[in-house]
């Protein structure tokens, strides 16, 4: 028996609602109107594949993959961990881009405003693609925390996208990861519009002293969970479902 | 206590923030990495691919009015047959000179959107019948706190239309037209404009699928 249905409803109770108004351009960004409930059509259920092909050798390691003159200044980290799905499946050939400010909490991009320096060897970006057990890692340094331009003095918690793609499109999901300790993640508005301060947890990377490489990186560990699939259990769905 | 049914979470939604261009399509927003191969889902149409070759564009609008210049927006789609370029798709092999996925940012000026494809074949929906040709959207940005899932139509489609069994769902029958795209011509090719509107009057209809 394999998880070939329809995947489970996404529990928008766990998800930050669209509107969060202590998050201000989510004011005039959220629709109002409820969403059109919709069963999974093949058009959903299906994606693209992204082959290892597709990989450079040095596409996950952000302390390389743009250097210039040497390493960006920094501390040095490993981000781990696995893709799974609700299910706790591991989800294979996932591609993960992931993206992060500097250690000075600078991203490289002509529209930031933070006075802090670019660094000439951090682009800021990378990706990797799940091995067969749902597995990756990355390499980078640590963001720094930034201000940015929503309430008079907020800030961001040191953090990294991630963009993932499983094997739907329905699957589709961009979150943050957050560092542990970090008591800043508690004054986000950002983070703070999700409701469950358990669902919060999922999203802080655990410092894994274990996995440290000596004189070298920190590590941290991040597991990432995707909508998982019903069983088809006494179901006989149409050709294609 | 019962038994447990050991199910996990899903990961819960961040926004992409301002700066999704930077790790969605760096070459676009000038950091050059990567290679050769460009950032991913910038073509779709193989030189070989059957079908009509069209142009989407437009705009995804706030409830301000203004057009966000931070957004991304993906498209999937079937092929000209209506096969899915993907190892779910159980249907039959889709044409491999036609991805069927693509991402476009808005543009930081503009705000135009733009992606070069193909039109698409019919598509069957859960119990067999088949939905009139669309391309499935997902669209995220600065604000949007949950990747929001559309659709588009086609207007030249209007018998199809009638009859698919989606937007037959939409209780409110002036919404439809949000989800339908206006052929014009561009060049000799069709151009179809979708404006995505975020808020008020003409909301769009997004899904939860
Ligand atoms: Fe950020």
């Amino acid at each position: 028996m394999t998880d070939q249905g329809s995947f489970y409803q996404r529990d928008r109770g766990w998800h930050p609602p669209p509107f969060t108004p202590h998050y201000k351009t989510s004011v005039l960004r959220s629709p109002q109107r409820a969403l059109l409930s919709l069963e999974n059509t093949i058009s959903e259920m299906t994606g693209p594949v992204f082959g290892h092909g597709v990989l450079g050798e040095y596409d996950n390691d952000l302390i390389r993959n743009w250097a210039k003159t040497g390493d960006p200044v920094g501390p040095r980290i490993i981000v781990y961990g696995r893709v799974l799905d609700e299910n706790g499946h591991g989800v294979s050939g996932a591609l993960l881009e992931f993206w992060q400010a500097n250690a000075g909490g600078r991203y490289r991009h002509k529209k930031e405003l933070y006075v802090a320096a670019l660094d000439p060897n951090f682009g800021g970006c990378g990706r990797t693609i799940t091995d067969d057990q749902g597995r990756y890692c990355l390499r980078t340094i640590k963001p720094g925390p930034y201000p940015w331009p929503n309430r008079v003095n907020d800030w961001r918690p040191a953090h990294i996208h991630f963009s993932i793609f499983g094997h739907a499109f329905a699957q589709r999901l961009i979150t943050q990861m957050y560092f542990e300790g970090d008591p800043m993640i508690w004054q986000c508005p950002i983070v703070m519009g999700i409701p469950d301060r358990n669902a919060i947890e999922t999203l802080v990377a655990a410092l894994d002293r274990e996995n440290s490489i000596h004189m070298d990186a920190l590590a941290y560990k991040f597991d990432i969970v995707l909508r998982g699939r019903r069983s088809t259990l006494f179901e006989n769905r149409t050709e294609g479902n | 206590m019962v038994q447990s049914l050991n199910r996990l979470k899903e990961s819960p939604s961040q926004t992409a923030g301002p700066y999704i261009h930077i790790g969605a399509t760096p070459n676009h927003s000038g950091i050059e990495i990567y290679g050769n191969g460009g950032d991913l889902g910038r073509t779709l149409v193989g030189p070989d691919a059957k079908g009509e070759r069209i142009v989407i564009k437009g705009h995804v609008i706030d409830g301000g009015g203004a057009p966000l210049k931070d957004a991304l927006v993906e498209i999937w789609q079937a092929d000209s047959a209506g096969l899915h370029n993907s190892p779910q798709e159980k249907r039959g092999k889709a044409d491999p000179a036609f991805a069927g996925w693509g991402r476009q940012p808005t543009d930081g000026v503009t705000g135009e959107y733009r992606f070069e494809t193909i039109k698409p074949g019919r598509v069957p929906f859960v119990d067999g019948r088949l939905m009139a040709p669309h391309v499935t959207f997902w669209i995220v940005a600065r604000g949007i706190n949950v990747g929001l899932h559309t659709r588009m139509y086609f207007s030249d489609e209007a018998a199809a239309n009638t009859e698919c069994p989606v937007l037959a769902r939409v209780e409110h029958r002036d919404r439809v037209a949000t989800l339908i795209a206006a052929r014009g011509e561009e060049g000799g090719r069709a151009v179809y404009i979708f404006d995505i509107h975020l808020q008020g009057e003409q909301e769009t209809i997004f899904f939860d699928i």
